[in-house]
């Protein structure tokens, strides 16, 4: 009898999983280029569905908005990808470990469609609470070399926290092994190579960019300064002393002008003048981090934050329609999708759309803020030991490095493909709005942060020392410790994560 | 046992009807049921409220719970259903069938591993006895967390990492329910049945089966469903052994989808799987429910 | 351990059964136990506790050690002028406390009525069954729950605010608002198993003996005090000692509450979170094994504490006597 039941109930989920599966992928090519945002936005998610099936079709999509250009250059990103081919002697299956599926479907929409037919993917998610997906790596790469040909991971994704710690090890591949020629990567982003480079040998790409701009509400900046243009705006908040002083004016008015504690870190911590640890392994703590520290104590006490954590709850809710907090510190993916998805009332699993009407969307802008800044960031790496570097070194070259397929992705996925030239292209474009923004070119904004962006003082501690030092000063912001406990307290934290670690 | 025990609870009611003082102050008990009732009320619908909120907001879209929070069951119990088992990064099914299958035979193996141990000391005299009853007591003193890290680099030593096997097998050292065991047998095991049985020609190990643990049933349910339970919630072990996300057990999904990118994460998925989690448990329990409800008496005096 | 037989726990000295030839199927019975036992508990053990006199973690990438360092990883976790085991051991036992005080007094009173055929409560088979199902809630899930009602932007809180000029309670901000919030679930997660458990023990006990106490004139109160409760006293050890180590042992709980930081400054921080934060990311063996016999230690400690002065006493044997004569007198009485 229960097993009938189970029975029942496994055949019922094959077949709601088949059907299913298309509502979820439709997030990345939703949002819309060029003034006709609202046709292609209605018409992208129904046919990018079901990515892997019908690359043919999600071209449709993006050509309509964009008519008005040379229809050669502007092809759908899927159809910029040339074939892929297995060089003799490659393995016939690719595994492939990341932390979430984001990649999985960009993988499954764009580059599937044109992979080798006899090759088999596998991603090999592990979700990366308390580490867990650094620790699989771990256990993992070292003795990759040992394992058999279907068990190897070829290639892994990392993040920009911990990116020195893989590409310092021996676990990651050259990617001139891989095939990929300085030419090839001769239009990234320069600070997109330097975090993977040693020694002068470059050990991963990223596909993206990751400047951080300030955005806000459009309604709350006319009522706190009188104006919502951006430029006015930026004038109002070009450094730290202004900001302070329009979130006193934000205060008088009702606002708040920030969510939360961790909001303005990275503006802070991407601007320290040296690294979080010194050669001899000493941790030391930069002015503008303590900068950071009595700055948010004094907007908590003054009353300019809601008390809130990075990507808890109450932070979440404060970017949702008809709260009163002014701005959030967001680079490119937390623009377009994050913040753009919290502005809508109907949210797009209920059937709302990303239109303007839709709750607040529209109704923002974004501006540079105080300092320049950057945050997040995706690269990806072959592992020592892979049986397949060519077939790793032709994907890198196809989402990477491909000048048209990055402009055609950026358009679709408004992310900010990491290609120099394209992206300076779009800036330029003066016909480039977003709808989102209420017409602004976000990339223009961006193209001039993302030249300023150096990674030059990351560490294989930043992950550590970051997370631990937001999350000590937690406790000194609500007033329950002074700044030397919570000084202690990172210190004790941050030696858990790294024995090795010197401290005061 | 529970006969027994019926026919004393039926004649010592109709005894006290004439002469307990209590029984006189006939308001006062009427008091006291009241009382019990309330409270007893309380404490279960305290207990329920939990259930409620969390089907409640299993029916609930991720942005109506990050708005706020309501009494009221919202419209997505569908969209939510479908997302939840549709993840194929997260295989609902899979994980339910892999906790059957752990919890289901450690708690099998538990039970009939540490009755059978139980029945050793209890039945038997032998040497080192003594000993090995203390030394018991004392592994129950030793929380699970502490071999943790010691069971996992034997476990990558021995190649049994991402099995089962350090999942179930390690369920047959149960002292805690060895404990419990050995009490139930003081009370309702009498020796003379065991002696009955041998004359009739029965093996040890036969009468152990077909005659002890009929016996120790009301016990064995109840511990089953204390080891079961356990096992299903059980986090921090597995999420050290199971790397595979078609081996990954139900707490160890939920944990992934807790940790979900917060473009991915979303409330009503989580609250639906969770939902989804519970019901196989909840079968099991109210299988088994019926020995709680008639309650397993042990220790105290026997005559 | 001298003599732990006292208890009513004890391994039954003689027994009628026993004869020599049937003496092997004793040691046979117990194999599986033991060799599982030493195989996946005694082993790990024996490496855990080794590995604690050796500097031995992985930072990176890179592993460090085992380099042979003494007693520098006791030092270490007892160092004062940091988190140190001391404070970790009164963070987990006060809220180890506050759930299980109530937890104990509210199942006392339950395994009572239930067990109380004076009452003669109805619909008993569904508040038994009811009582234990939050158990059946994976401890995650549950602190999901309890954050989202008390979180600042929750129900709880909604409340709160139109008494106090909008300005919300942050629950878990303050150390004993946390700490209460996780007694809560440990309470609310544990009462019912804790009901059954003691159920079990009451109906354990002859009806006969407190039906000659009540012949005697002896009122419910004593009846309670000087007769259930000495004569469950084996099971109430029981209860407490396993308690007490589920205690020492909390974990995912406060770890999910306070999203594993033990905040605020540390206050909520259990032994065994502090365990996991040692293997989380440096998977240090070191610091971890000293950490793993300091709470080894503690426990057993704990457990014999409340093993000879619970248990140890005169008044279970009084009780047993007086319970024993009761039911002869009784007898005797009936026999007329």
């Amino acid at each position: 009898m229960k097993k009938r039941i189970l029975a029942a109930l496994l055949a019922s989920a094959t077949l709601i999983s088949m059907a299913g599966c298309s509502s979820t992928q439709s997030t990345s090519s939703t949002t819309s280029s060029a003034g006709d945002g609202q046709s292609s936005a209605t018409e992208a998610p129904a046919n990018s569905g079901d990515a892997t099936e019908a690359p043919a079709e999600s071209g449709d999509a993006t050509e309509a908005p964009t008519e008005s250009e040379a229809p050669g250059e502007d092809k759908a990103a899927v159809d910029c990808v040339d074939d892929i081919t297995l060089a003799d002697g490659e393995g016939k299956v690719l595994n492939i470990a990341v932390w979430n599926d984001d990649w999985k479907k960009q993988f499954e929409q764009y580059i599937a469609p044109h992979m080798p037919k006899d090759v088999t993917v596998n991603f090999r998610i592990t979700e990366n609470k308390e580490n867990a997906y650094q620790n699989k790596l771990d256990n993992d790469l070292p003795e990759n070399e040992s394992k058999s040909a279907d068990e190897k991971i070829d290639m892994f994704l990392f993040e920009a926290d911990y990116a020195t710690k893989y590409v310092a090890s021996d676990v990651t591949l050259d990617v001139k092994e891989l095939g990929l020629t300085d030419d090839d990567v001769k239009d990234m982003y320069q600070y997109t190579k330097d975090v993977c480079t040693v020694d002068g040998v470059l050990k991963g790409v990223s596909w993206q960019a990751t400047p951080g701009l300030f955005a806000y509400r459009r309604e709350a900046a006319k009522e706190i300064l009188g104006t919502d243009d951006p430029d006015a705006v930026q004038a109002e908040l070009s450094d730290w002393t202004k900001f302070e002083a329009v979130a006193a004016k934000a205060k008088e008015k009702g606002y708040k002008m920030l969510s939360g504690y961790d909001d303005s870190y990275r503006v802070f911590s991407n601007n320290v003048s040296k690294p979080w640890v010194d050669e001899n392994k000493n941790v030391q703590i930069d002015d503008q981090l303590m900068a950071w520290v009595d700055q948010t104590k004094k907007y908590t006490d003054e009353g300019y934050n809601n008390k809130t954590s990075l990507w808890d709850d109450a932070w979440t809710k404060d970017q949702t329609p008809g709260q009163k907090v002014f701005g959030f510190f967001y680079s490119t993916w937390g623009i377009n999708f994050t913040l753009a998805g919290n502005s809508l009332k109907t949210p797009e699993k209920e059937g709302g759309k990303l239109e303007v009407g839709n709750g607040e969307y529209g109704q923002w802008a974004a501006c540079y803020g105080p300092a320049s800044y950057f945050w997040g960031g995706t690269w990806m790496a072959a592992a020592k030991g892979t049986d397949n570097p060519k077939l790793v070194g032709s994907i890198m070259k196809a989402f990477c490095c491909d000048p048209d397929f990055a402009k055609a992705f950026a358009k679709e996925t408004q992310d900010y493909a990491n290609n120099v030239p394209m992206m300076k292209e779009l800036a330029d474009d003066p016909d480039y709005g977003s709808t989102f923004l209420g017409g602004q070119n976000h990339y223009a904004l961006f193209f001039n942060v993302a030249d300023k962006i150096s990674m030059d003082k990351c560490t294989i501690y930043d992950q550590a020392c970051n997370e631990q030092f937001q999350g000590a000063f937690k406790d000194y912001f609500d007033g329950k410790v002074d700044k030397d406990t919570a000084l202690a307290n990172f210190y004790t934290k941050v030696k858990e994560k790294h024995p090795d670690l010197v401290t005061p | 046992m529970s006969k027994d025990y019926k026919t004393i609870e039926h004649s010592s009611a109709l005894q006290r009807s004439g002469g307990d003082p209590d029984m006189k102050a006939g308001p006062g008990l009427l008091i006291h049921r009241i009382v019990c009732y309330v409270v007893l009320t309380f404490f279960s619908l305290l207990c329920l409220f939990f259930f409620y909120i969390l089907i409640i907001n299993a029916t609930r879209a991720h942005y109506d719970i990050m708005r706020g929070f309501s009494f009221f069951p919202g419209g997505s119990f569908g969209t939510n259903f479908m997302s939840a088992v549709s993840n194929d990064t997260i295989p609902i099914l899979n994980g339910m069938l892999n906790s059957l299958i752990v919890a289901g035979l450690s708690g099998l193996l538990s039970v009939y591993f540490s009755a059978m141990t139980a029945y050793a000391i209890h039945v038997y005299d032998f040497k080192g006895k003594n000993f090995i009853f203390n030394f018991i007591l004392i592994i129950m003193t030793i929380p699970t967390q502490i071999s943790a890290l010691g069971l996992f680099t034997m476990c990558s030593d021995w190649g049994l990492r991402d099995t089962y096997i350090p999942l179930i097998i390690p369920a047959i050292a149960a002292p805690t329910v060895f404990f419990f065991m050995i009490q139930y047998m003081k009370s309702s095991l009498p020796l003379d049945i065991i002696e009955a049985a041998r004359i009739d020609g029965s093996g040890e190990f036969r009468t152990f089966n077909t005659i002890v643990l009929p016996i120790l049933k009301p016990a064995l349910a109840v511990q089953m469903i204390f080891s079961f339970v356990s096992a299903w919630n059980n986090f921090f072990v597995p999420s050290l052994i199971i790397d595979t996300s078609t081996k990954k057990t139900l707490p160890l999904m939920i944990a992934q989808l807790r940790s979900a990118d917060f473009l991915k994460f979303d409330y009503g998925q989580v609250y639906m799987f969770i939902f989804l989690a519970i019901i196989p448990v909840m079968i099991v329990y109210f299988c088994l429910s019926k020995f709680i409800i008639a309650g397993v008496a042990v220790g105290g005096v026997k005559e | 351990m001298a003599q732990p037989a006292a208890v009513g726990m004890q391994a039954p000295a003689k027994k009628k059964g026993g004869i020599g030839k049937y003496k092997k199927w004793g040691y046979i019975f117990m194999i599986p136990f033991v060799v599982v036992f030493l195989i996946f508990q005694a082993w790990p053990l024996i490496q855990t506790f080794y590995y604690s006199f050796f500097e031995y973690y992985k930072t990176g990438l890179t592993w460090v050690g085992p380099n042979f360092c003494g007693i520098d990883n006791f030092a270490a976790i007892f160092d004062f002028s940091r988190v140190n085991l001391f404070a970790l051991t009164y963070n987990t036992l006060v809220m180890w406390a506050i759930g299980f005080i109530p937890q104990i007094i509210i199942s006392l009173l339950f395994a009572y009525w239930f067990t109380n055929v004076r009452l003669r409560l109805k619909c008993m088979g569904i508040f038994k069954t009811i009582i234990y199902m939050p158990n059946l809630i994976m401890a995650s899930a549950f602190s999901m729950l309890i954050f989202s009602l008390f979180s600042d932007i929750g129900p709880i809180n909604e409340i709160i605010k139109t008494f106090n000029n909008g300005e919300p309670f942050r629950f878990l901000s303050n150390t004993w608002s946390t700490m209460g919030l996780v007694g809560l679930m440990n309470f609310m997660m544990w009462f019912g198993n804790t009901t059954i458990l003691l159920m079990a023990a009451m109906m354990g006990i002859n009806e006969s003996v407190i039906e000659a106490a009540e012949i005697d004139g002896a009122g419910s109160g004593q009846i309670f005090w000087k007769i259930t409760l000495p004569l469950i006293r084996p099971i109430l050890v029981y209860v407490l000692i396993t308690s007490l180590i589920g205690g020492l042992q909390m974990f995912d709980v406060p770890q999910i509450l306070t999203g594993g930081m033990g905040s605020p400054n540390n206050t909520t921080l259990t032994l065994i979170m502090y365990l996991n934060n040692n293997i989380g990311t440096s998977r240090n063996y070191g610091i971890a094994g000293a950490i793993s016999i300091v709470v080894f230690i503690i426990c057993a400690a704990l457990s014999l504490v409340v093993y000879y002065g619970f248990a140890q006493d005169k008044t279970t044997r009084e009780a047993n006597k007086r319970a024993k004569a009761a039911l002869k007198a009784e007898r005797a009485r009936r026999g007329q």
